[in-house]
């Protein structure tokens, strides 16, 4: 497509100038790691632009602080501009490259899948299957397993997942040496251990300590806040899954599992954190100042938010009526829509997770050569 | 037709941060504020927009500041800029009060970037905010209006009628003139800068060369006010602070993006395309307002760097791409100067040229960083005179209050800022030092003239 390519031309020229202001002015040095890192960049690469589009968290405070913000003739708008280079960046590295690549990026397509996704085992199970195997009230070890069968649920998910982490991993490799190559000397382990405090914090949603602006010229930590509830609430889930499987296969004790139990209780606590999450940053997204936001990008974040929220919530229903009919369909429901956020990862906003961690531990690696070069002032 | 549309006790004018602080302070001393600033809400805070850091006083490190920077010292470097147009009270009120300044800006929601941030140039006489001068003017005007501050935007004050009682202010507010009645009256406006018939009316046609750095809102019309009212004036009306920014900088709000970095590498040429000057007299952080005054005085206000490709290795480039030519006398066609004369001065510089960086038989000579202009491709960026501001303001004493040629105060009006910056900088500058004016005598400013719309 080439009026596409000129797209992605303009959106990098566009960036570029930006970034190329924003060089020469270096107000926000203190903000985030971005700035930082364009110190030591004269002229911008391709490479440049990859790394840095995705080193920025879109925490907006460069923006609010910027004097050259529209209505300004420049028309500097940093995180917008980044917005789009990142999201070109998913695309160009998306392993297999199919065609259509814009579409399967979009919000629409991974809610579009997702929904399919609980169609594909919903229908087929209530119209083939007995009803009283999918209607009916199971309770007990193994109630689950007596609606769909335990190889069947664990295949298809199991699947999907090594399917789409094969994907990912290909694609944050290529991305990986999209940014250039790493400056040499560059210690690993150090790198390593800087770039997973940079994740675990979210440093960079800081603002040099005082928040960003999630919302308007205030600062805040409300979107921080809400990551981090949403993302470790996503490593509960994902811990109690991997406790049921211990007990399921080492223990042989099969679910559901009791209230009180280890796997319900970081389930519900994961899940509770995801519901907050994607509530609070879906209600920031809403009432956010619209002047640094790329509109065009809001369907595949609101989407991804809208899985996890769907992930949680039918978890909870789940939970709530398993003792009951309802728990045949619930089951059908949660079951589908995450095999929907499995099937998605690959191309959708899911990949801002590990790209981002690349270019954070790209960027410690920078660091250690920056302290070389420049140590410290007495 | 004029009628009566509000009273308060104390009305700011302007909207950078000596307005912001005056207003702050009136109303932490207890008074009904509004704060009227001329620009529309989108270009809110004046100048102070594209500010970076405050000069303090200080005898030891804090969080946001290095080393020592003893009151003697910044007495010295003020002596040194002003001269003898420092009024020296004035100056003495400003480095003790300085010391005071920074955890005042914090209570009232700016924030510092820590001083051991390696991202910051080492500085032991300036702090810098975080995130540049509209994240301080945002937080500062989230902290008025957290505290009751009215403010307007879009209106300007036109005139000032001072009175034993209540001083009223002619307002122009969308088009319509309003009175508002204040006890007392804080104009904090800055200079006129961006008045180009005031400009033209010093400066001659030069004046049409200028690129403006700050706000279009810097018009002048109440210092012009004030000085009608009997206002003592200070400083000098044909003189501005400049600095070398690229030509093709838009005519406002350029601010330090704009400002050329290498024009001490290669060599400058006025339109003819004749050298006029020593190239690497100044290399320092001088060298930006040496290169706006000089090239405010060239023909048609306009200059060209020079430059080849090896020199150009050696600075930062500007925003705004490089004129270039294969050639000098390709060059010199693309800026529209007569090829032949670009040569003969590129060829006599070279020839000048001696090892060690510095030339030997012409004049102006270069005596640093000479190096010949021989690599192509040939590059240029023409070269224009941005104002900061001008530096015309009014007398005031230690209270802020704004002083009749006779001494006596004008009645309650009080000045902070670039208004009143030429009592202690004369035009003289000191990087960092006019956000420091402005937050010492807004704070004094604002708690004076709440202190007399009390009496």
């Amino acid at each position: 497509m080439p009026g596409d390519d000129g797209n992605a031309a303009r959106i990098a020229q566009d960036a570029r100038q930006a970034l190329e202001i924003c060089n020469a002015c270096r107000y926000c040095d203190g903000y985030c790691a971005v700035f930082r890192a364009l110190r030591s960049r004269r002229e911008l690469s391709a490479a440049d632009l990859s790394f840095l589009s995705n080193l920025c968290h879109n925490c907006r405070a460069c923006y609010h602080a910027c004097q050259y913000a529209p209505p300004h003739p420049f028309d500097v708008n940093i995180p917008k501009s980044l917005s789009l280079v990142r999201q070109r960046t998913y695309r160009d590295h998306a392993w297999p490259a199919l065609p259509g690549g814009r579409v399967r990026h979009t919000g629409r397509f991974a809610m579009a899948v997702t929904l399919s996704m609980v169609a594909v085992l919903s229908v087929p199970a209530l119209l083939w299957l007995p009803p009283e195997q999918v209607l009916g009230r199971h309770s007990g070890a193994g109630a689950f397993y007596r609606v769909l069968p335990w190889s069947l649920i664990a295949g298809l998910a199991g699947l999907t997942l090594l399917w789409s982490l094969l994907s990912v991993g290909f694609s944050v490799a290529a991305f990986w040496r999209s940014m250039g190559p790493v400056p040499p000397g560059a210690a690993t382990g150090p790198a390593l251990r800087d770039a997973l405090w940079d994740i675990a914090s979210l440093r960079n949603l800081g603002g040099g300590g005082v928040g960003c602006n999630d919302r308007d010229d205030r600062f805040s930590q409300a979107r921080r806040r809400f990551h981090h509830a949403l993302s470790y609430g996503f490593a509960l889930c994902f811990a109690a899954t991997a406790v049921a499987t211990v007990y399921d296969h080492v223990l042989g004790w099969q679910a559901p599992y009791p209230v009180f139990s280890l796997p319900v209780l970081l389930g519900s606590l994961g899940g509770a954190g995801m519901m907050a999450g994607t509530a609070g940053l879906a209600w920031l997204k809403r009432h956010a100042d619209p002047g640094p936001v790329a509109a065009e990008l809001l369907g595949a974040d609101l989407a991804l938010l809208a899985q996890l929220f769907l992930i949680a919530t039918s978890g909870f229903a789940l939970l709530a009526l398993r003792e009951t009919a309802a728990m045949g369909p619930l089951l059908l429901i949660h079951l589908g829509v995450v095999l929907g956020f499995f099937a998605t990862l690959p191309c959708g906003k899911f990949l801002h997770a590990p790209f981002r961690a690349a270019a954070l531990l790209r960027w410690a690696l920078e660091r250690q050569e920056q302290r070389r070069k420049e140590p410290p002032s007495p | 037709m004029t009628n009566v549309l509000h009273e308060c006790d104390v009305l700011v004018a302007g909207g950078g941060n000596a307005a912001l602080c005056a207003a702050i302070s009136a109303r932490r001393s207890g008074a009904a504020v509004m704060m009227l600033d001329s620009a529309p809400r989108a270009l809110r805070g004046g100048n102070a927009r594209h500010s970076r850091n405050f000069r303090i006083a200080h005898d030891e490190p804090s969080p946001w500041i290095q080393g020592r920077y003893p009151a003697g010292d910044y007495w010295s470097d003020l002596q040194g800029v002003a001269g003898s147009a420092v009024d020296e009270t004035l100056a003495h009120l400003l480095i003790g009060e300085s010391a005071g300044i920074l955890g005042w800006m914090i209570g009232n929601g700016v924030r510092f970037q820590s001083a051991d941030d390696d991202a910051l140039p080492y500085s032991r006489k300036t702090a810098f905010f975080l995130g540049g001068g509209k994240a301080l003017v945002n937080a500062l005007y989230a902290t008025a209006e957290g505290l009751g501050v009215v403010v307007r935007h879009d209106s300007e004050v036109r005139a000032f009628h001072p009175a034993d009682g209540l001083t009223a202010v002619t307002v122009l507010r969308d088009g319509r003139k309003e009175t508002i009645r204040a006890g007392a009256v804080v104009v904090a406006t800055g200079g006129f800068q961006a008045d180009g018939d005031w400009l033209r009316d010093r400066w001659g046609e030069a004046a049409d060369g200028f690129v403006i750095r700050g706000t279009p809102h810097a018009t002048g019309r109440p210092l012009k006010a004030l000085l009608e009212s009997g206002a003592d004036p200070v400083g000098a009306s044909g003189l501005c602070h400049m600095v070398a920014v690229d030509g093709r900088s838009p005519g406002f709000d350029g601010g330090i993006v704009t400002r050329l970095d290498g024009v001490a590498y290669g060599i400058v040429v006025d339109r003819n395309g004749r050298r006029f000057a020593d190239e690497g007299e100044h290399v320092g952080p001088t060298r930006f307002s040496v290169w706006g005054d000089r090239v405010a005085r060239c023909p048609g206000a306009v200059a060209f760097s020079i430059f080849d490709t090896a020199i150009e290795r050696g600075f930062r480039p500007s925003i705004f791409p490089a004129v270039r030519a294969a050639s000098i006398g390709g060059l010199a066609a693309e800026l529209g100067m007569l090829p032949a004369v670009l040569e003969s001065t590129v060829a006599a510089f070279n020839a000048a040229v001696r090892a060690g960086g510095h030339t030997e038989g012409i004049l102006p000579a270069k005596t640093r960083l000479a190096a010949p202009v021989a690599v192509p491709p040939f590059g240029a960026y023409p070269m224009r005179a941005g104002v900061t501001s001008t530096c015309l303001g009014v007398r005031v004493d230690c209270k802020a209050r704004v002083l009749r040629s006779d001494g006596q105060p004008l009645g309650g009006i009080f000045a902070a800022g670039v208004i009143m910056a030429p009592n202690i900088l004369g035009h003289g500058y000191l990087a960092g030092s006019a956000m420091t004016i402005g937050s010492v005598f807004g704070r004094i400013a604002g708690r004076e003239a709440a202190a007399h719309a009390r009496r």
